[in-house]
């Protein structure tokens, strides 16, 4: 008997497609609307450092080794980023967004996709500059734990203060970046009295709904992974968490544009990737 | 007088006589600019072809690329945004980010890390356009001082499709063409003005260019 193959769907397709229904069915991490290019690179990263010839060999794996599946998830959700990273968008959010938030009592910003804590610490030190930072929350969330451990550790090595520093300063610094630091080894741990303010919490923009009403939102560089619907999803959330008036601040390479929620704000600073809640 | 180069690139497509190219993809490095401004003269606005192009640039000029040729190309040179549709009339030249193709013919982009020291990086362009048009990829890889690229047209070959890659003599930097070459088995290894003839010959309704 011979059997007619699909020529449309690779066995590696398939197998990814189930790999991702098992987490999702086992673990609940939803990465079935994420962007399918940046995830078959990555899960072929894992074929390599799990030693696996095939994704079943990896669901297997995953499935039935509970030690696996925290290693697997940080290949999934790999995310490079540093202090500051394009240094207008910091300026626009000192410039002209802390004066706005400085007529709150209460500043809440929520930094979606927080990783390893980079932007989180960016726009702490920038409230701190600007006398904000006491009666400001900020919310840093992932889905990722060990990268929300990462963050709330505050701790990065000593050959990337020299970037996050000319970041800063290009953001209008106003302090010395080496100030918010304190060396140890070949590391730098951040003060301590930046984290004070900082609610770290596992939270996923496919799963979860939103939590707390806020004044700022950024979400950077984490909606290029997502597939339109999830995209719309993300975004719908960020639209309810903000109060009226509130900011959105998105990655450069990310816009409201293409999504169904361009009508529910209006452009801020947009060629920083700022909006504003209509 | 027929080149060499384009009669291998011909005997390459006699053995598939239905084939039709769905997308073209470059990778370049040092020597980019001026490899390019040989090639990019040769696609016209009604080439039938999307083109991306991945170059190497200085993290601080990421869209020197776009500055360059807009001036100098009858078709336009843009940076393509997110989930923008791969489609024809420009090149799109990848941002400060890596540029991928999803199988519902967009663009990705993703942060993740570098490859071959590089972000942009040519091979995670070809690999995932590979998995997208398989046979239907024309890769071409030109002048550079490293070996990005080299996987990726080996994966854009193993897929069926086709690879084109500069003459390593003729190449300000070979290092790029060369590992090409020792990995991916090209089709066709040519000066930049057979390159851009075999370009501008596809998708016009004139795949085959020596008969």
């Amino acid at each position: 008997m011979t059997v007619e193959v699909s020529p449309r769907s690779s066995p590696f397709e398939i197998e990814l497609r189930l790999l991702l229904e098992a987490i999702y069915l086992r673990f609940h991490y939803d990465f079935r609307s994420y962007s399918m290019a940046s995830l078959r690179r990555r899960v072929r990263a894992a074929l390599d450092a799990f030693q696996c010839d095939t994704v079943s060999a990896l669901q297997e794996k995953i499935l039935h080794d509970t030690a696996a599946f925290p290693k697997l998830l940080q290949y999934l959700t790999v995310q490079v980023s540093d202090m500051f990273r394009d240094p207008t968008f910091f300026r626009a959010f000192r410039e002209r967004i802390v004066p706005e938030l400085a007529t709150y009592p209460s500043p809440r910003i929520w930094i979606a996709g927080s990783s390893s804590g980079e932007e989180v610490y960016s726009l702490a030190i920038i409230l701190a500059e600007e006398g904000l930072l006491a009666r400001s929350i900020l919310y840093a969330t992932d889905i990722n734990p060990e990268a929300i451990t990462r963050a709330r550790d505050g701790v990065y090595a000593s050959d990337r203060v020299a970037a996050f520093a000319q970041n800063h300063a290009a953001a209008g610094g106003k302090q010395p970046f080496e100030r918010y630091c304190t060396a140890a080894y070949d590391h730098v741990a951040l003060d301590r009295a930046l984290r004070d303010r900082i609610v770290f919490s596992d939270h996923s923009l496919a799963t979860d709904s939103v939590f707390a009403e806020v004044q700022v939102v950024t979400c950077r560089n984490v909606l290029i992974y997502f597939d339109r619907v999830l995209q719309e999803r993300a975004i719908g959330l960020f639209r309810d968490a903000l109060s009226r008036r509130g900011f959105l601040g998105l990655g450069s390479m990310e816009s409201l544009l293409s999504t169904g929620h361009g009508a529910s704000f209006e452009p801020f600073a947009p060629e920083d990737k700022w909006y504003r809640k209509l | 007088m027929v080149s060499q180069a384009l009669t291998a690139f011909d005997r390459a497509l006699r053995l598939r006589p239905d084939w039709t190219p769905e997308a073209v993809v470059i990778g370049a490095s040092a020597g980019a600019v001026d490899a390019l401004g040989a090639l990019l003269p040769a696609l016209t606005r009604e080439a039938k072809l999307p083109v991306a192009v991945v170059v190497h640039l200085p993290k601080t000029r990421p869209s020197a690329i776009v500055e360059v040729f807009a001036a100098k190309c009858a078709v336009p040179v843009a940076h393509p945004f997110d989930k923008q549709p791969v489609a024809p009339g420009r090149w799109f030249a990848a941002p400060d980010s890596h540029l991928l193709v999803e199988a519902d013919r967009t663009f990705a982009m993703s942060l993740d890390e570098h490859v071959n020291y590089s972000r942009p990086s040519i091979d995670v362009l070809f690999e995932s356009a590979a998995d997208v048009y398989g046979e239907r990829l024309v890769a071409v890889v030109l002048t550079g001082a490293n070996r990005d690229g080299a996987r990726g047209a080996q994966k854009v070959r193993a897929s069926g499709g086709i690879v084109l890659v500069q003459d390593p003599a003729e190449a300000e930097v070979d290092v790029m063409p060369r590992s090409a070459i020792e990995l991916a088995d090209p089709q066709v290894v040519a000066p930049l003005r057979d390159l851009a003839t075999i370009l501008g010959s596809l998708g016009n309704g004139a795949a085959h260019v020596a008969t």
